[in-house]
């Protein structure tokens, strides 16, 4: 149990897809301008990460790795370099499924998240996550965890950052850096302040 | 005063629209409005009548920090007397020790006039570079962008050379506070509009890019070839019975007299500064009453003599007194820009930050303390805090009236 709960510290808080790895970088700054869309965004991709992650570690381990197919008689046979596609197949299914849920039960939140809900699907963090999954050759109950906290993580600061933007709406910002520049450079600072965890 | 105010007046034509100096008017109006009150009038709606304006807010908290500073001053010089005398040096090389005999000042660590006058040797360079190089942008950002010279830049400067290991090298404190005044705050527009503790996002800047400068046992002691370790840093490996084999006893360490930043030390002179802001209602008591107890609750819950992590053994009693707790909490956490505007919003505020700082100090082995990156990371979610107890207010207040 203490191995998961500090599986989950790291994922979503010390490797923090968003503010260490700077992973899915468009999304976070684009959907980032309204607290309520960017809670919507986080849940969308926790839901996304949690099953891509286990589904894909499944994929992974039953035909890709090398040896997986043994249980079929071929034991030779190292399926690899299908990995990426069959990673970003899942996921693009998965979002799929989502989009059509949303927009039957929350039309308000589809219509905010607009374009970037069928953007999830190449958003570097949630590829990022299941080939963090791979790399690390997380199991089963170890992938499920990895996918809440990197989800959890990345909306954790999705929705800070929603936050503060909210909050700069009445800061006086050099015309220069308005929108995207400032963005940046709260990130930036967003990251030095997440930088406590580091080491644990 | 009279002819100040003559000087003053006679020199203005110069520096407003149209005048020969023009670009340097924000340097003007910050002396004028450092000698007298302003006599500009509000002009947008809303606005509140009040006697208290930034001003005076901003000399309340650096008078009400003066105490822990001067304690820290007497501090520094006096680690640095008992360290010569436990190297067997009778006196320093340098500037330094051209001028302390100068001013009538020995190496005795018993003198309270020779410690604080060495001390003081360390902190005024400090404290002068911090404020030459910080003014120095602030009047740039203030002559281009056409706002104000603010006074909270004086509180920022202040509180910034405060925590601050005596021995830092005077480029880095220039680099420091030059990342803190422009990324800090400038960019958004100056005091008011930034998200994070400026003083705190300088200082946390040097930590990651100079740590050798700023960390470690040999920067405390202004005393060359001298390592003292902070009492946090002792105990981060060997537990409490580290904290007894140095003789630091409980009232040292609430007094403030052991190593670390300049003026950070002492607890009591803390306290003392804070009940002063929390009189004069500039400090929120909630933020400062959250903070410590979002740090001694976790303390008390995981408190395990025991255990294989030695930081596990430190009794709450400890941990707010050690470091730079007490002054984060009193000095930093209450900075009205970053911290949450909310009443509720401030006891989550506080409690978040106590209990990262307890989370860093006691579960993350990579930094002994952790007050400091503590305050930022809760800086970065008070926004959020402030968004979600107003959502509930207005929700609250649509199902009373319903």
């Amino acid at each position: 149990m203490e191995a998961y709960v500090s599986l989950f510290i790291q994922a979503a808080f010390v490797e923090n897809l968003a503010l260490a790895f700077f992973l899915g970088m468009c999304t976070f700054l684009a959907v980032s301008k309204r607290v309520e869309t960017a809670i919507g965004l986080g849940l969308a991709v926790i839901a996304i990460q949690v099953i891509t992650v286990p589904v894909n570690h499944m994929i992974y381990k039953y035909l890709l790795a090398d040896g997986a197919l043994a249980w079929a008689g071929l034991a030779e046979v190292d399926l690899g370099f299908l990995g990426l596609v069959s990673y970003i197949g899942v996921i693009a299914a998965l979002v799929q499924i989502l989009e059509m849920t949303l927009d039957r039960y929350f039309p308000k939140l589809y219509n905010a998240l607009g374009i970037f809900l069928p953007l999830i699907t190449v958003n570097c963090a949630i590829l990022g996550g299941t080939l963090f999954m791979v790399e690390r050759q997380y199991n089963f109950m170890e992938s499920v965890v990895f996918g809440v906290g990197s989800g959890a993580g990345w909306a954790i600061a999705l929705i800070a950052l929603a936050g503060i933007r909210e909050k700069l709406k009445y800061s006086d910002v050099p015309v220069g850096l308005q929108g995207l520049g400032i963005a940046f450079i709260i990130v930036g600072l967003m990251s030095l302040s997440f930088m406590g965890f580091l080491g644990i | 005063m009279k002819a100040i105010r003559s000087f003053l007046d006679r020199l203005e034509p110069l520096f407003t629209k149209g005048g020969r100096f023009e670009q340097l008017h924000a340097l003007f109006e910050a002396v004028d409005t450092f000698f007298y009150s302003p006599g500009d009038l509000a002009r947008g709606a809303p606005h509140v009548r009040d006697a208290l304006d930034l001003k005076r807010v901003m000399i309340i908290v650096v008078f009400a920090s003066s105490p822990a500073a001067i304690y820290g001053m007497w501090n520094t010089g006096f680690q640095a007397n008992t360290a010569l005398v436990s190297l067997g040096l009778a006196g320093i090389e340098g500037w330094r020790g051209a001028l302390l005999p100068l001013l009538g000042a020995g190496y005795d660590p018993a003198s309270i006039y020779d410690c604080f006058m060495h001390g003081l040797l360390y902190f005024l360079p400090i404290y002068v570079v911090t404020m030459v190089v910080g003014l120095f942008w602030e009047v740039l950002f203030a002559g281009v962008r056409n706002h104000e010279v603010n006074e909270g830049f004086f509180v920022t400067g202040w509180l910034f050379a405060l925590i601050l290991p005596a021995t830092i090298p005077l480029w880095q404190v220039a680099v420091g506070i030059t990342f803190g005044v422009i990324l800090g705050k400038e960019v958004f527009g100056g005091t008011g509009k930034n998200f994070l503790n400026p003083a705190l996002v300088a200082r946390a800047f040097l930590y990651f890019a100079y740590p050798a400068q700023i960390s470690g046992d040999a920067v405390w002691t202004a005393a060359d070839g001298f390592s003292g370790a902070t009492a946090l840093g002792v105990s981060a490996i060997e537990g409490m019975t580290g904290i007894g084999a140095m003789g630091l006893t409980w009232t040292q360490a609430f007094l403030g007299q052991m190593q670390g930043s300049l003026g950070e030390t002492s607890t009591l002179a803390c306290l003392l500064g804070g009940a002063f802001l929390v009189y004069t209602r500039i400090a929120s008591w909630r933020i400062i009453v959250a903070v410590f107890a979002g740090l001694i609750i976790p303390t008390l819950l995981f408190h395990n003599p025991d255990s294989s992590n030695p930081m596990m053994s430190m009794p709450w009693h400890w941990h707010i007194v050690l470091g730079g707790f007490a002054f984060g909490a009193v000095f930093m956490a209450t900075d009205p820009v970053s911290a949450a505007q909310t009443n509720a919003g401030k006891w989550a505020f506080g409690l978040l930050i106590g209990f990262m700082t307890w989370l860093i100090r006691v579960i993350n082995p990579a930094f002994p303390e952790g007050i400091m990156l503590a305050i930022l990371f809760a800086n970065v979610f008070a926004p959020v805090i402030d968004h979600f107890v107003i959502g509930a207010n207005v929700r609250r207040r649509l199902k009373r009236n319903a």
